[in-house]
């Protein structure tokens, strides 16, 4: 069945099943690579987006729940040559390794960041508990989030 | 000038093509055969490129694992890329620089001594000639071979090499495809596996009538005796049947485990192969002062984010495939013979996968994937292993039991070692281990057994890696029980054996200190001529406060570790403070490094890091657990890893490489960073708990004992 959602700020419509995952059709039907599969069991957060502004876990997400509802995807934040606040803070502290996990952890960082502008250090690691990431660049990304939450209250986009 | 001795790799690939290639769009293309797996490396060999040629960053472009255009360098192991890849580099762009200079000295009508490189322009007296790089490219034979000769910049002459230059492969992995995984050829199909449970098991019956109406969508199932794939260009649909496969597959022949195979403890007196190594020289009989230690490590996984994915695509005779393995021209050799290809038939391609710490389920995939496309010509196929396959089919970190047996001098020092090992093999990858890709032993003839062996010690060995302590020991032998049947598939992971020999060491020399009544900093350094190492134990020891150290068994623990990656790569010296109630926290590691001249600080900071972080994690968190039918953690709730709650804050540094060469950093950190935690324990509790991980239930336990 078709079903109709925002992704990025763009209207699509897409046909697929209602039980469809939300990874799946980003992925497969709409292209966005950027949201990866890491388990398909909520425990890794490398397929984590926003849906209306709250982080969802793409990988178990029917899309038939997200009809009608903004979803935001890493590709939505920026690009290499134009990179939101969190990508830049992110390559200013070399916040990664292999970088399979970060496009997840960017958008739980993007959903804290709009709800919270000045979080602790304490806020930042509960944020991002639920994310995963085996090559160890824990403390650099936490820097990172610091890093661009200064950056924005500095008068950059949020 | 006299030619130096060049590099492994150099002799390997002589040609000075394989490593370099003028562009016409004025970038020039330098080939390595490492691999980016997260750890830099591209950008650390672009950087010894741009260097050597005088060239800014962004002319350079790196292809990395190709076996079309690139050099073949093995596989992307042992902290070597930046040791062998790099200083390969650095000589092939060294002689190039020299043989451009001189043709562009003849067409100037001067010497090549007056010409200068500037941002790859050719300078006389500070002025623009005309000439660079690329107008006289066509004129230089690349065809010959390196010879070594041409002169090096001094290290003091360097701008690029030991700047901290950004990752180049950074930008595209925070901004969405980046992977292989990323990547939908036009009309691609997708594919998952049905695995064999072992080698022997044979497939007695699949419902698959029962399989498609699971899969609900058009569904292509290729079966080769014992090999299953489902196949569809509807990627939701393989899941969908893989997910329902196993419970309509019987197998014959499936083996059964025993949970008490899954434990360190198991190993002793299992059949294995023995070895002495070293001179053994007849123990004092009966020791004088004899001290113990016996410690075990489990079977770790990788556990990579990402499940394993390859492409592959069998048009006209060719066999083109991209994978995130670690060494292209390997994996084409691999999978000639399984494929009944001539090497030549098959083109490997390297793309970015997750974080590799060595031999996972990479090229297992990549067969995989070859095999379904041999089956369908014509058309690119994808293929990915599902999670729970990662977890229960890539090969593991083989567990380990270590025992040290010491005799004491008078003052209290080690006189006489004797280290006792018991491990499986260390090295499984095909062709240059005694394993196959996987998917081989389904297939109908599969290869004959080869019994298991090591790498050898003259390539760091396997579970004797780091076996022989770095310390003044008069009488050192080693006795290594290579165990020959394991429960489980194991194969290399980040460090082999330096983890668990370094961890029983460190631990040993601390029980010594603390019998001599003497603080483990100053008896290390009484045993410790070798002045790289004692530098880093003293400077460790200033950054962390160690004269300030608190009392034992007060709850919170301060320990050190100290080593060598395979006694010749990259020195180490860790400190870890701990609080232990119930469980462990790690709350603060210091390392300082030394690895001489390094190439990108920040990098290779990144990479002392995380070696870190994955030491903390296995130290304290990791086991595979087993089942009657094999790898029981199948998912991160079974396999649970360190969290960023659990992430301990780092000081980490390099010292000054003081002119000597550059060190392999990959894997420096693990061996220390593990024992400076169970110090750190022995510290906090005053008890040591010699079995890794170190849980709630070991430390319940030890602290019942006291």
């Amino acid at each position: 069945m078709a079903i109709a959602f925002t992704v990025n700020g763009e209207a699509k419509r897409v046909e697929a099943s209602e039980t469809a995952t939300l990874l799946d059709v980003l992925r497969n039907h709409l292209g966005l690579m950027g949201t990866r599969y890491g388990c398909g069991l909520e425990q890794c957060g490398s397929c984590m987006v926003l849906v209306d502004g709250q982080p969802a876990y793409a990988c178990t997400r029917e899309v038939g729940t997200v009809a009608d509802r903004k979803v935001t995807t890493i590709e939505g934040l920026g690009t290499p040559a134009k990179p939101h606040p969190l990508q830049r803070a992110f390559l200013d502290e070399q916040a990664g390794q292999c970088g399979y996990c970060l496009s997840g952890i960017v958008m739980s960082a993007k959903a804290l960041l709009d709800r919270n502008p000045t979080p602790s250090r304490g806020d930042i690691v509960a944020a991002l508990d639920r994310h995963l990431c085996r090559c160890g660049a824990h403390q650099r990304i936490l820097r990172a989030v610091e890093r661009a939450a200064q950056a924005m209250s500095n008068g950059g986009p949020a | 000038m006299n030619a130096r001795p060049l590099p492994a790799s150099l002799v390997d690939n002589p040609r000075l093509d394989r490593w370099i290639h003028f562009q016409p769009d004025r970038t020039v293309r330098i080939a390595t055969g490492k691999v980016e797996m997260g750890q830099g490396v591209v950008t650390a060999i672009g950087q010894i490129a741009a260097e050597e040629l005088d060239l800014p960053l962004d002319r350079v472009v790196v292809l990395s694992g190709d076996t079309t255009n690139g050099p073949d360098e093995l596989y992307t192991t042992s902290s070597l890329s930046v040791e062998v890849s790099g200083s390969s580099v650095r000589l092939v762009c060294a002689e190039v620089r020299a043989k451009a200079l001189e043709r562009a000295a003849l067409r100037l009508n001067c010497s090549r001594d007056d010409l200068t490189v500037v941002d790859g322009q050719f300078m006389q007296n500070g002025a623009a000639t005309g000439q660079n790089y690329w107008t006289v490219a066509g004129e230089i034979d690349l065809t010959q071979a390196a010879t070594g000769t041409a002169p090096v910049k001094p290290a003091s002459a360097y701008r690029v090499v030991g700047s901290s230059v950004p990752r180049l492969d950074l930008p595209a992995k925070l901004s969405g495809a980046a992977f292989v995984h990323d990547v939908l050829p036009k009309d691609v199909l997708h594919a998952r596996t049905l695995r064999q449970p072992n080698r022997g098991a044979t497939l007695a019956s699949l419902d698959e009538a029962a399989i498609r109406r699971a899969a609900k969508g058009e569904l292509q199932i290729v079966r080769e005796a014992n090999f299953v794939a489902f196949v569809s260009p509807i990627e939701s649909v393989v899941q969908a049947a893989a997910a329902a496969a196993p419970a309509h597959a019987k197998w014959d022949n499936a083996r059964r485990l025993e949970p008490a195979q899954q434990e360190a403890a198991w190993l002793k007196g299992q059949p294995s192969d023995d070895r002495r190594i070293g001179t053994w020289p007849a123990p004092a009989t009966p020791p004088k002062r004899p001290a113990q230690i016996t410690v075990s490590r489990p079977y770790i996984a990788h556990a990579s984010m990402s499940p394993s994915c390859a492409l592959a695509e069998f048009r006209d005779g060719h066999l083109t495939v991209r994978s995130h393995g670690q060494g292209m021209h390997p994996l084409r050799k691999n999978l000639a013979p399984v494929l009944g290809l001539r090497v030549e038939a098959i083109t490997a391609q390297h793309l970015h996968g997750a974080g590799c710490y060595g031999h996972n389920g990479a090229d297992d995939a990549a067969l995989d994937a070859a095999l379904v496309a041999m089956r369908i010509p014509n058309r690119w196929i994808r293929l990915q292993w599902r999670r729970e396959e990662e977890f229960g089919f890539e090969p593991v970190g083989p567990a380990m039991l270590v025992t040290l047996h010491v005799d004491l001098d008078e003052c209290g020092r080690p006189a006489d070692w004797t280290t006792e090992i018991w491990s499986p093999t260390h090295v499984q990858r095909p062709g240059s281990g005694s394993g196959y890709l996987l998917a081989s032993e389904a297939l109908p003839n599969p290869p004959t057994e080869i019994a298991p062996f090591d790498p050898s010690e003259e390539r760091g060995g396997g579970g004797t890696r780091n076996a022989v302590p770095l310390y003044d020991v008069p009488a050192h032998r080693i006795l290594h029980h290579l165990v020959m049947h394991p429960p489980v598939r194991t194969s290399a992971l980040r460090g082999l054996g330096a983890l668990p020999n370094v961890f029983a060491i460190e631990s040993l020399i601390d029980d010594l200190a603390a019998r001599a009544g003497e603080d483990p900093v100053a008896y290390r350094l009484s045993i410790l001529s070798e002045p790289r190492a004692r530098r880093l134990v003293e400077l460790v020891a200033e950054r962390a406060g160690w004269a300030s150290r608190g009392p034992s068994g007060a709850g919170r623990g301060l320990g050190l570790a100290v080593a060598r990656y395979k006694n010749r790569a990259a020195y180490a010296a860790v400190v870890a403070a701990v609080t232990v109630q119930e469980t462990v926290k790690v709350d603060r590691v210091w390392c300082v490094a030394d690895a001489g001249l390094v190439v990108n600080p920040d990098g290779a900071r990144n990479q002392l890091e995380g070696g870190i972080v994955q030491a903390v994690s296995w130290t304290l968190k990791e086991q595979v657990k087993l089942d009657a039918g094999g790898i029981a953690s199948r998912d991160w709730e079974s396999y649970p890893i360190l969290r960023f709650s659990e992430v301990p804050e780092m000081q980490v540094e390099f010292v000054d490489g003081a002119g000597n060469p550059t060190l392999g950093v990959g894997e420096c950190t693990v061996g220390p960073t593990a024992a400076a935690i169970g110090n750190a324990v022995n510290h906090a509790l005053g008890v040591r708990i010699c079995d890794m991980p170190l849980t709630r239930e070991r430390i319940m336990a030890a602290l019942l004992k006291t």
